[in-house]
């Protein structure tokens, strides 16, 4: 359905990206400051090579900043992003389209039962 | 689909959302009132309502909590500032503890939701959702965020499982 589409293209970077649990603590770690993707890497029992996509994953919904300083990728939180208030509307958004849907789901099957 | 429009105001820190729904005002102040229907829509599919306590009338409210798939509960509450069945409703919008006593140090929602008749058969529903200010709302992102998030990821759960049997 269209609004679906719409709601996924919308919100699917965002919520995607923050429906893993280590990226969404390396968005907390990285809130307070900035730290490299090593410094990263060390606090998660994968690879280098995977926390580098989780970061890119982040980059990506623009949660993160990835700045390169010497040998080392510095990634720091852009909270202000998340913090807009323009974002926790749209959050808001999505959970009254929800609301919505089922809404209208409810006086739909009454509609049919009384047709019946 | 038929919501008629969303305005978000970052400004004044609120959302409006208006819906055309196929009821009399009557039939769609019910979704509020009776309890055992606002089970069925307030909370998504993966994070199921269920509503303790409900009434409607201003000083009245309620007491809900939110079960997540791993069986978590999150609880909320209601305080109704004005109800004026089957046209206005106002309500504070809170967060409770796991005992589902009202924890004050969480922001509140001010939630104000009109129905306006369009015919005999189609009502006008807008919900406003209110935040008290920019720090509060900050607060409800750093501490609710996760809840929200997991409400629309089950949202998104839902359309994608749509897809895969449609298509």
């Amino acid at each position: 359905m269209v609004v679906d589409r719409l709601i996924d293209e919308t919100v699917d970077g965002l919520f995607r990206s923050l429906a893993d649990p280590t990226r969404r603590d390396i968005l907390r770690r990285c809130g307070r400051g900035q730290l490299s993707v090593s410094q990263l890497a060390v606090c998660y029992p994968m690879s280098f090579a995977a926390v580098q996509k989780h970061v890119a994953v982040l980059e990506k919904a623009e949660l993160v900043t990835k700045e390169r300083k010497g040998r080392e990728q510095l990634v720091r939180g852009k909270v202000e992003t998340i913090r807009t208030a323009g974002r926790l509307l749209e959050e808001l958004e999505v959970v009254w389209r929800g609301r919505i849907d089922r809404i209208e789901q409810i006086l739909g099957d009454e509609k049919r039962g009384s047709r019946k | 689909m038929t919501v008629k429009s969303v305005t978000k105001d970052p400004e004044a820190l609120t959302m409006t959302i208006s819906v055309e729904l196929d009821a009399t005002a009557e039939r769609a102040w019910q979704l509020w009132a009776d309890p055992r229907q606002l089970e069925r829509w307030w909370g998504p599919p993966t994070y199921p309502a269920t509503v303790v306590d409900h009434d409607l009338v201003a000083g009245g409210g309620g007491t809900y909590f939110m079960t997540s798939p791993e069986g978590e509960k999150f609880h909320g509450w209601w305080e109704v500032i004005s109800a004026d069945p089957p046209k206005r409703l106002e309500l504070r919008d809170g967060f409770a503890d796991d005992s589902g006593k009202r924890n004050d140090e969480m922001p509140v929602t001010v939630m104000t939701m009109t129905l306006d008749e369009i015919d005999s058969a189609r009502t006008l529903m807008t919900i406003e959702s209110r935040f008290p200010s920019k720090e509060d709302m900050e607060r409800l992102i750093e501490m609710g965020m996760e809840e929200g998030i997991k409400e629309a990821l089950g949202q998104i759960d839902a359309i994608l499982a749509g897809d895969a049997t449609s298509g």
